[in-house]
């Protein structure tokens, strides 16, 4: 047992280390194989331990599964890795759930309610949740369910009585004798979390994701932990110690981003300020509505260099960006929906190759789950040194000669700080107002997602280009080399 | 009840230095980190496995299978894809800027 004890905690060890070492991307993909490896480790072990009745049944089932989940994987854009990660937070859920069942209508005979056979109930009632709420998170990402949260009338009320059900339906089942009994109210308890996962979900709205999808993170550790527990497995506690360990770190850093209570966006209070229709920047009509690609707003005044004053704003917007010793670039989502990233990525070698100074700002919460917009950055190859976290590189507009800010509002929405009555209201936001310029590439001038407007868009220093962001970073482009 | 403090002190000391750890993932990483996680908190597939160590009725069979397949799916999935994410991070000599993810305000190295 000694031996087992030692080989359990190597497993740990192991995949503690993989942890550790995300510290650079490279080192990070030797992390993220080691952590493998740890698992890979732990399933040999149980192997070897406990043996394998049904052989072929598990061989083939588990090569389909394989199969299946590289197939996936290998497929996904990168603008649906968050839909992809909500789907397999899911996939985790159901899992869970299922081994809790089996487990809980397999020793139903037994006398006294043990802590194993509560951590099952749990592991089910966890599970179930997750997998719901997984799963319509990642219909919302993947932009299959309206991005809009849906309020239920009496949402709270519901949620609170499913609550209570679940915890009856639960008491029922630990003290049942009889197989037939206990099987109805599990597969009751399971019915009563599915529904509490979905209402949950469908509450939180677009750009509120990030929250929702690092939570269920967290809950899918912790049934893996419970899990765990019910069939008395080291390994299982300890990885599910590990996610949810993660998962809470990034449901705070998440919650920290937008200065916002959990509470507060998974009870959807903010959701009734915004006009139903206010999307995030490009956020509801992004490539189906290819938006007119002749933007009229020209808001150019008083700038110090007149020399493009014929009111083309993209020249005036060439002009600064070449006169500009300093350059951060903030990207938002609506970046991402306009396909904007590679364009900006090459404006930006443009710049470096000219001996200017340009790094990338990264709000916390710009993409739809945490990190998400320097997964998004990378893809379009861009030099990761050049990425920027809003702690480290705030200080730094005032110095800045020009913000190019592209598919982002509420990130750099100065009435965050200067307004106290809005709902982004302390948010941390980028200081793009705090540059000497300001060019502002977004799809038209409507609010971010808050709703709230953006009196970044009325500062006479800033130049605004509206339209698809993808043909306005291309004219910029376009406009920076051929006054080369 | 030995048993259940000894698991309740597990979740608790590996809850405790994964939180040490992950407090000093970058930003940057933080979408491969959650995409990793996904995948080990997939080691419920050690719970299916187990499922089959005995004897199983047909019932168990449909369960226990459906549990490796979505666990698996996770975990084969949850790797790779963090392995293609993370293969995209990449430098480029023309980089004149320090690196820096800790919370050293350093000066970029250009000018």
């Amino acid at each position: 047992m000694v031996s087992g004890l030692l080989v359990d905690l190597l497993v740990i060890a192991l995949l503690l280390a993989g942890v550790w070492q995300f510290r650079t991307p490279p080192g990070a993909r030797r992390g993220n194989w080691t952590a493998a490896v740890a698992l890979v480790v732990a399933t040999v072990v149980v192997l070897w331990r406990h043996g394998l009745e049904s052989v072929p049944l598990v061989v083939i089932v588990g090569l389909l599964g394989i199969g299946l989940g590289v197939w996936v994987a290998l497929r996904a854009t990168m603008l649906q890795i968050p839909a992809l990660v909500a789907f397999q937070h899911g996939m985790g859920g159901a899992a869970a759930l299922l081994v809790s069942f089996v487990e809980l209508t397999r020793d139903a005979t037994k006398a006294a309610i043990t802590p194993p056979e509560v951590a099952a109930l749990l592991g089910l009632i966890v599970g179930a949740g997750t997998f719901s709420g997984s799963l319509i998170a990642a219909g919302k990402l993947d932009r299959r369910l309206p991005q809009t949260p849906v309020s239920l009338p009496r949402h709270d009320a519901m949620l609170l009585c499913l609550a209570l059900l679940v915890v009856a339906a639960g008491i029922v089942a630990a003290l049942a004798k009889d197989i037939a009994l206990l099987s109805t109210v599990l597969v009751a308890v399971v019915a009563l979390s599915i529904a509490i996962g979905a209402l949950f979900a469908i509450r939180i709205g677009g750009a509120d994701m990030p929250v929702l999808i690092s939570f269920l993170n967290a809950t899918a550790g912790v049934a893996a932990a419970l899990c765990g527990v019910a069939i008395g497995n080291r390994l299982l506690i300890a990885c599910g110690a590990t996610v949810a360990a993660s998962g809470s770190i990034l449901t705070h850093v998440m919650c920290r981003g937008m200065n916002r209570g959990l509470t507060s966006i998974f009870a959807g209070t903010r959701t009734s300020a915004p006009p139903a229709g206010a999307a995030p920047a490009g956020a509801s009509h992004s490539r189906p509505e290819p938006a007119a690609p002749a933007p009229v707003s020209v808001k150019t005044s008083a700038a110090p260099t007149d020399v493009s004053s014929n009111g083309d704003p993209y020249n005036h917007a060439a002009t600064l960006l070449r006169e500009a010793r300093r350059i951060i670039i903030i990207p938002g989502y609506g970046m991402a929906l306009a396909e904007a990233q590679e364009g900006v990525v090459k404006l930006a070698e443009q710049l470096l190759e000219q001996g200017k100074s340009v790094k990338f700002a990264v709000h916390p919460v710009a993409g739809r789950m945490p990190g998400h917009m320097h997964v998004l950055l990378a893809e379009a190859d861009v030099d990761y040194s050049l990425l920027f976290e809003l702690k480290d590189v705030n200080h730094e507009f005032a110095e800045t000669d020009v913000a190019l800010v592209v598919g982002a509002c509420d990130v750099v929405n100065p009435a965050a700080i200067e307004r106290p009555d809005t709902p982004i209201s302390g948010m941390p936001i980028l200081n793009a107002h705090e540059a000497r310029h300001v060019i502002v590439c977004n799809l038209d001038e409507r609010p971010g997602y808050s709703g709230v407007e953006n009196p970044l868009y009325n500062n006479p220093k800033t130049v605004l280009l509206f339209g698809d962001a993808q043909e306005s970073v291309e004219k910029l482009c376009k406009g920076l080399s051929a006054s080369a | 009840m030995n048993e259940v403090l000894l698991m309740l002190g597990i979740f608790v000391a590996v809850f405790g230095l994964g939180y040490l750890f992950i407090t000093r993932v970058p930003q940057m990483l933080h979408t491969p980190l959650m995409s990793m996680t996904n995948a080990i908190s997939a080691v419920t597939i050690l719970g299916a496995l187990l499922l089959f160590s005995v004897e199983t009725s047909a019932f168990e069979k449909v369960c226990g299978a459906a549990a490796i397949i979505t666990a698996i799916f996770n975990v084969a999935g949850g790797f790779v894809i963090t392995d293609r994410m993370l293969g995209m991070f990449r430098r480029k000599n023309v980089a004149p800027l320090k690196f820096s993810n800790t919370g050293d305000n350093s000066p970029s190295g250009q000018d």
